[in-house]
Parts: C-alpha cells; structure tokens; sequence
C-alpha cells in the first residue's frame, strides 16, 4: 500500500482505499472469499485484522455462497457486517443476495465489477451487479478512488438507517479504478468512526430478551407483505442517500447526490454512462464544448432504487441521448442502464430520442474517441429528429 | 488531454515495472501532482511482457482510458525490441529510456526511430541495479535517467519519496542501494 502525501492527498489504488474505510469502519465481522480483481481489498484487510488495526472477526470461508450465509448469520445477530467480491463471486452469492435483502440486513458489500464467464474474463464490465439489481439491495457506483471509498462510509449510514435497513452494495470498475493509483484525501479514523456511529440492530437474534425470528416460512396470507414493506423500504433509500451525501459534504466539502449531472443545463445530447468511464466521457464533452457543441452527460451514482423522476427531469429538455451501458441484458432490447432511462423518460412531455450503446465488455477500453463517436451519432439525431440504430455494439 | 504527461513502461514480470509506475507515481503526487498509475493485467507468468503506465497532470485526471499515446516510454528489457512494438502509438516527439549497454544511436536504428523525432536514451540499468542493490532491478535506475531526461520529475522528489514511503517495508541497506541506483540512473544515461 503506498502512502504519500501532498496537500493532504495520498496516492492509493481503488482496492487499497475500500480497505482503508472498512479499517476505519471497523466492522464486527467482515466475512469472504478471495476472488480477482477484489482479492487485494481482503487482502489488505486481513492485515489489519492481523495486525490488530480493528476488532473484526474475519472469517474465511470456502466460498462465496458461504461468505454471504456468514454475512447474514453475523448480521442477523446485529453486527455490523461487511465484505467484498466480484463476478463469479457475486454470481454465487445470488440466492444469498435474496436472502439478505428479504431479512432487511443492511449488510455493506464492496463489488468491484468484473464481466462475468464465459468466455472467462477478469476485466470490468457491470455484468455481474447488473445481474442483481433485482436482488432488493441498493446499489452505489462510483467514478474514481475517491468515490469509491467515500461510498463506502455513506452506505454504512443508508444501508443502517431505520428507514431503510437494506444491504448495500458498493461497485467500482475492476482494474481501471480498483488497481489504479489515483490522488485520494482520506478522512481522519475518528471523524469516520463518527460519521458511521454505532449500530444497534433493532431485532437480533442473541437478543433473548427480546426474541425474533428471521426468514420464517410464509405462505400467501403475508409474504406479498413483506415484500411490499421491502419495497416500500428500498423506494425510501433515496431519500436517505440524499441525506447522507449532503451531511457528507457538510462534513468533508464532498458532496454527493443521486447523480452526477456534466454541463447538462443547455445540453441539446447527452451520454448516460456508469462508474470510471464517466471520467473519459467528460473529457470528450469539454472538446466539444470548446467547438460550441451544446452536449454534456449524467452519470447514475444510486442505481438502485432508481431515482427515475429526478433523472428524468434532469434530461427532458435534452434532445438525443445516448445510454452507454457495459452490460447487455440479452434482451435483444439494449443495456439495463438504458431501459430504466428509457422508461424513465416515457412521462416526458417533449420525450427524448433514446438510444443503447453496449461498450467496454470484458475490459475493453472506452476512449474519448469512443464518445466522440457517439456525440456524433447524436449529432446526427439532432438533425434528423430520427434515432436510426437503436442499439448497436460500440468499442468493437 | 494535452495537458497530460502520459508514461508506458514496457518489462517482464518480475522486473519491477509495475512498482516503478507506482513511485513514479508517488513521487509525482508528492511534488503536489494529480496522477495515475496503472499496470495492464494480461497473464501473469515471470518473463512475460508486461506494461505499466502513468498519466500526471497539474489538474484532477479524469480520463479512465489505456495510454495508448505515451509521450515517454521506458523500456527495461532490451529483448523486447523483437518481441513487442515499443513504438506503438508513441508520440512523434516522444522520449525513449532504454536499459541497454549499447549507445542510444544504435538503440534508435534498432527501434527503427531512424526518421523520426524522438529522442532516445539509454543507460546499463542492469549493471548499475546488480552493482547497487546486488540484483537486478532495472527500474529503480531507469527513474534515475527519468529525473535527468525530463522535467516533470526532480531525483530529489524520487529519491525523498522513497526514502519516506518505503523505509517501513525495506532494511536501511535496501533503501541505501536503491538510492544509490536512482542516482547512478541519473548520471550515466545518455543521449546521442
């Protein structure tokens, strides 16, 4: 792990800052199973387990599947509960993720994304969260280092508010920002300890006092229920991420929000687009920007719930957009990213032409030139008032 | 973009160049930079070609693309040259640091720079590392040559950094034979 420092800033990579907040988190349990390209997250941690910088209980298992069930079994108990993965990973998690979410266990998970097999592959794509999206956790992503572990320590206070108490899922990109150096200002260990606070679980399962049960059999008289009440839960969150991101930046002069909007005032194209690639997308607007393109972009940090007013209201008077997902549904109907944008403009009083572009699976890289090519597509659109490819493969 | 200063290391794994990208990368940030420093992850297996790079700029980086446009690019195996096109993408101007025995007049023939622009250094990066730290180490000298050949980097922030940031991980004599590598780096690489 590297530590400089200038201007109070240290140069760490993606993998190397999410274990430093879970450090100064300090959870009860932290429970996983190593898999590329989150390995180094672990890795990092059990360092500090080792070296006695917290007071976890590390528990190393044999599988994800079983990573997961001691999540659940640690957070059903009323600790506070966090770990890490990626693809394959969270991919064997998936009947465990169901389960944490239908408990209400705000369990923190760090993802860092990595396209799932086959063909076998260990580069980012978001293939593996897209896949559990549907899942009932809430899902954060984020652009750089930074981000990332800023991320992380809000999630501990949205995932544990009493509104919510839902797991939460943290995602960043394999590789391009979890092996990454990049400049980062941590937080002091006191003033995250604070941020957090303590958890006290409403219901635990050692709470003899007080008994409850988790994840009882329950027929048609109240299983649809449950599920509305989670529903309702995970619709709240929004709110809650609001909250948290504002009383962060109140706190540490960084502010988050539901997302990221890039010169989209008097945009006339857009591209929508997750995590790092966001960055690069940035770039190609401002040289449009310079030759008096009217273009910018909107980057979805909460995901899931997705906050499909405020999205829609900040790209309706947008003319053409273009979602870039780095996942495809295999719905032959465009990338996840773009069907929730879609949908989420239908109410739109002037609607915007929409379009999917699938890039960077597996790793592939996504130039500026890539959103250039794009900004262009959408030029076009401008002109003609016609999307004429609704989805294509780009960065092939 | 132009006010990125762009870096590709070419290697093999085990001969450090992920870790040079990274105190590059250190270095830089201490001298009050925004960086980046990334390796490219392919098969892992010692002696296979690898590359690293590093983006270091005034302002916040934002891009999240390959390096495929280096303006410097650092080569610590000279075996490579019939391996791997080092010239790739390189700018027209570009700087190249080649450890290598040889002179750079005849390390620009033999990377078929002959025409062009680009200024080519070399120095006996492995020499030096085997006489300093006594293994070879190509990297820590060829951030040396780095410091001397450009402007974005002082021997004094390399050598500061290091000797701040590792001296936890590594024995004095360690740290002692590394700095004297970096500064061996600085004065025996040459240009034509």
């Amino acid at each position: 792990m590297a530590i400089t420092m200038t201007k109070g800033q240290t140069g760490l990579t993606g993998n190397a800052a999410i274990a430093v907040a879970m450090k100064q988190i300090n959870p009860d349990v932290c429970a996983a199973y190593p898999i590329t390209p989150s390995t180094t997250v672990i890795e990092d941690f059990s360092s500090y387990v080792a070296d006695g910088k917290v007071t976890t209980e590390l528990i190393t298992v044999e599988s994800e599947h079983s990573a997961m069930s001691a999540c659940i079994g640690a957070s059903a108990a009323g600790a506070r509960v966090m770990t890490a993965t990626s693809a394959q990973g969270l991919a064997l998690m998936w009947e465990m993720l169901y389960i944490a979410s239908g408990m209400r266990l705000p369990i923190i998970l760090t993802n860092v994304n990595r396209a799932l097999s086959a063909p076998i592959n260990i580069h980012c794509d978001h293939s593996d969260s897209m896949g559990a999206r549907d899942s009932g956790w809430i899902q954060i992503y984020s652009e750089t280092v930074q981000e990332g572990y800023d991320n992380l320590i809000q999630a501990v206070r949205i995932a544990e508010d009493e509104r919510v108490l839902l797991p939460a899922m943290v995602c960043l990109d394999g590789f391009i920002t979890s092996h990454a150096i990049e400049n980062i200002a941590l937080l002091e260990d006191e003033d995250v300890k604070k941020f957090v606070g303590e958890y006290r679980a409403q219901n635990s399962l050692l709470d003899t006092d007080k008994p409850s049960t988790y994840g009882a059999m329950t027929l048609p008289d109240v299983y649809i229920n449950f599920k509305h009440q989670q529903s309702q839960a995970i619709a709240r969150a929004k709110e809650v991420v609001i909250e948290v991101g504002k009383e962060f930046g109140k706190k540490f002069g960084r502010t988050y929000a539901l997302f990221d909007a890039y010169r989209l005032e008097d945009a006339e194209a857009a591209i929508v687009i997750l995590n790092s690639a966001a960055g690069t997308t940035k770039v190609a607007v401002d040289e449009l920007r310079k030759q008096g393109k009217l273009v910018g972009a909107l980057r979805p940090r909460l995901f899931r719930p997705f906050p499909f007013k405020e999205i829609a209201d900040a790209l309706s008077h947008v003319k053409a957009i273009a979602v870039l997902d780095r996942a495809d549904s295999m719905s032959g109907f465009g990338g996840p990213v773009f069907n929730e944008v879609r949908s989420a403009l239908y109410d739109a009083d002037k609607r915007p032409k929409v379009m999917s572009r699938i890039y960077g699976l597996g790793g592939r890289d996504y130039k500026v030139k890539d959103a250039l090519g794009v900004f262009n597509e959408l030029q076009k659109v401008l002109e003609t008032g016609k999307v004429e490819t609704l989805q294509k493969y780009i960065t092939i | 973009m132009e006010n990125y200063i762009e870096v590709r290391w070419h290697g093999r794994a085990q001969q450090g160049i992920v870790t040079a990208a990274k105190v590059l990368g250190e270095a830089c940030l201490r001298s009050g930079k925004f960086v980046q420093a990334f390796p490219e992850f392919g098969p892992e297996r010692m002696g296979a070609p690898v590359r690293a790079y590093n983006r270091i700029s005034d302002e916040p980086i934002r891009l999240h693309c390959q390096v495929t446009e280096p303006g410097y690019v650092l080569i610590a195996d000279p075996t490579l040259i019939s391996a791997v096109n080092l010239t790739e993408g390189a700018l027209e101007n570009a700087i190249f640091i080649v450890n290598t025995p040889k002179g750079a007049k005849e390390l620009r023939a033999e990377l078929g720079l002959n025409e062009k622009k680009a200024l080519v250094y070399t120095l006996d990066a492995t020499k030096i590392s085997f006489e300093t730290i006594g293994r070879v180490m190509p990297n820590t000298p060829m951030l040396g040559a780095l410091a001397k050949v450009t402007a974005f980097i002082t021997l004094d922030a390399l050598v500061d950094n290091f000797k701040e940031n590792y001296a936890k991980k590594y024995s004095p004599k360690v740290i002692e034979g590394n700095v004297a590598a970096m500064n061996r780096g600085y004065e025996e690489v040459k240009g034509e």
